[in-house]
């Protein structure tokens, strides 16, 4: 683990707890927010037949260089009648609770912020922090659209969290882990080992397992989605009937903060996928390492994969994101109330039944 | 019941058809230009900005009068007896001092109207249509070729001309 690493290192706790903590932020968080906004435009500008962003860098690589100046630069607003601690404190919480998802998500087998054996109870658990951050901006922006987007937000996190927490469930109960880093190490590097295709041991089970997991794969990349608040879910931003939901009067950083979380929720989302299903930071055909004789490439080789696969699903979600129209909120409660929850317990049952047999 | 599987079923496989659509268009060319780099070709009868060739104009001052809005202001002087003010290209003889041609093109509509009459073809519309200004002011073109101390010069010496053809014609109305 690279505490254990770098507390070798420089022998001192802090020092290493402290770059610890701070090297997904910077090593990952902040790169990945801005290749993918740039990413999402390019997808965008595409998918319309148009170029997207084209005038700065070459075709238009430093899009987003030049947006966060000019997000920096920007004067703070705080009108007159906003709850200013909340209205404060609320972009913080914000992205603390995507940041804080980081701690648990395992980008190879070295590179793993803390190896908690709770490790996706504590993700599922902390990202609760967004919706109180959510919820404190919309309310202390003192804004009837901040307010409706705010409530919006907390409805559809709270209801979509059921059927993902159910998929979680289903995989913990086969694995008996909760564990992050035990759930990827167990899908070793060839990918008919991953859980989507029924897990690593090869028995009548494994293909058993197979169409039920491809079920709660579905169902968990749909709650998923929508626990992020993206188009087809992104009531609580709808541009066209709410200005922009719960950061209407927010600007310059504390809005890029929100944007940061968004971003960084993202991948935390695909990268939970990712690890469930899909073989964590585990290679679908072998590592180049191991035939090379070289170990460390391993790790690296690791943090590739792992990036190009939560990458790929953050791709997907802009992919869906300019196919599909915004849901209305009546259905958007019918899909998760009356069509994910129901479909989930019973593959949640099926799977149980499954695995003692 | 059955409705209801036909509804997931329906849901998935209309997913799965617009992403397929929206993959293909990925990769499709963009149907946009570059616009500021690359422009589109006009079509042939494009109404844009005027220009008045001042080398032909002789200052009759119709298209000032067949203007809708009334964008276009002219303002001659006579020329004295002795001026040679040249000729226009289709042999048309000058006989004004145009000390004033301004044209608005704050007003402008664009209808083309001013350019039939004109009976040298001096006024017409080019391709320029880039000419945004961030002061309303600075679209009053004026397409007057004289300086102003010209335009004086020659309002003075018109001015003079006429008041020695008065003072003639009085003299003579007097000898009488």
């Amino acid at each position: 683990m690279i505490y254990d690493f770098l507390n070798d290192l420089t022998g001192s706790p802090f020092i290493a707890g402290t770059i610890t903590a701070l090297l997904p932020l910077f090593a990952f968080i902040l790169p990945f927010a801005l290749f993918a906004v740039l990413l999402e435009r390019k997808v965008a500008g595409h998918m319309q037949d148009r170029l997207g962003p084209m005038r700065v860098g070459y075709h238009g690589i430093l899009q987003t260089v030049a947006d966060i100046i000019k997000l920096i630069q920007k004067e703070d607003i705080i009108a007159r009648n906003n709850d200013k601690l909340l209205f404060n404190i609320a972009p913080v919480l914000t992205f603390a609770g995507s940041y804080a998802a980081f701690a648990a998500i395992p980008f190879s087998s070295v590179f793993l912020g803390a190896n908690i054996d709770l490790g996706i109870f504590y993700i599922i658990a902390v990202t609760g922090l967004v919706v109180a951050g959510i919820l404190m901006a919309g309310w202390a922006s003192n804004n009837k659209y901040s307010l409706l987007g705010a409530m919006r937000s907390a409805a559809q996190i709270i209801s979509y969290e059921i059927p993902t927490i159910l998929v979680v469930l289903s995989i913990v109960m086969l694995t008996g882990t909760m564990s992050l880093y035990d759930l990827s190490e167990s899908q070793t590097s060839y990918f008919w080992n991953w859980y989507l295709l029924g897990g690593p041991e090869f028995e009548i089970q494994k293909f058993l397992l197979i169409p039920f997991m491809l079920i709660g794969f579905l169902i968990i990349y749909i709650s998923t989605l929508a626990e992020v608040n993206r188009t087809p879910f992104d009531i609580p931003e709808a541009e066209s009937e709410l200005v922009s939901g719960y950061h209407t009067e927010y600007s310059g950083m504390k809005f890029a903060m929100f944007f940061l979380a968004e971003y960084a929720n993202m991948f935390a989302v695909s990268a939970i996928v990712v690890a469930l299903f899909l073989g964590g930071y585990q290679s679908p055909f072998g590592y180049l390492g191991n035939l090379l004789n070289i170990n460390w490439l391993i790790p690296l080789e690791q943090f590739f994969w792992f990036t190009f696969k939560g990458i790929f699903f953050v791709f997907v979600q802009m992919w869906l994101r300019w196919t599909l129209p915004r849901l209305r909120v009546d259905q958007l409660m019918a899909a998760s109330w009356k069509y994910l929850i129901p479909i989930a317990f019973f593959n949640l049952l099926i799977i149980g039944i499954i695995s003692i047999l | 019941m059955r409705a209801y599987f036909n509804n997931i079923f329906t849901a998935l496989i209309t997913i799965f058809v617009g992403m397929k659509v929206t993959l293909r268009h990925l990769f499709t060319p963009s149907v946009t230009i570059q616009y500021p780099d690359v422009k589109l070709p006009l079509p042939e009868r494009e109404r844009n900005r005027l220009y008045v060739n001042m080398d032909d104009c002789i200052g009759c001052d119709q298209c000032a009068r067949a203007c809708p809005v009334n964008c276009i202001e002219i303002e001659t002087v006579k020329s004295l007896p002795g001026e040679d003010l040249g000729k226009t290209s289709n042999g048309k003889k000058k006989a004004l001092w145009v000390t004033k041609f301004t044209i608005d093109f704050a007003k402008c509509c664009y209808c083309q109207l001013c350019v039939f009459p004109c009976p040298t073809e001096c006024i017409y519309m080019t391709d320029v249509y880039e000419f945004s200004e961030y002061d309303r002011n600075n679209l009053i073109y004026d397409f007057a070729t004289l300086t102003p101390q010209e335009r004086q010069e020659k309002i003075e010496n018109f001015r003079k001309f006429s008041e020695e053809k008065e003072k003639q014609k009085a003299k003579t109305d007097k000898s009488e």
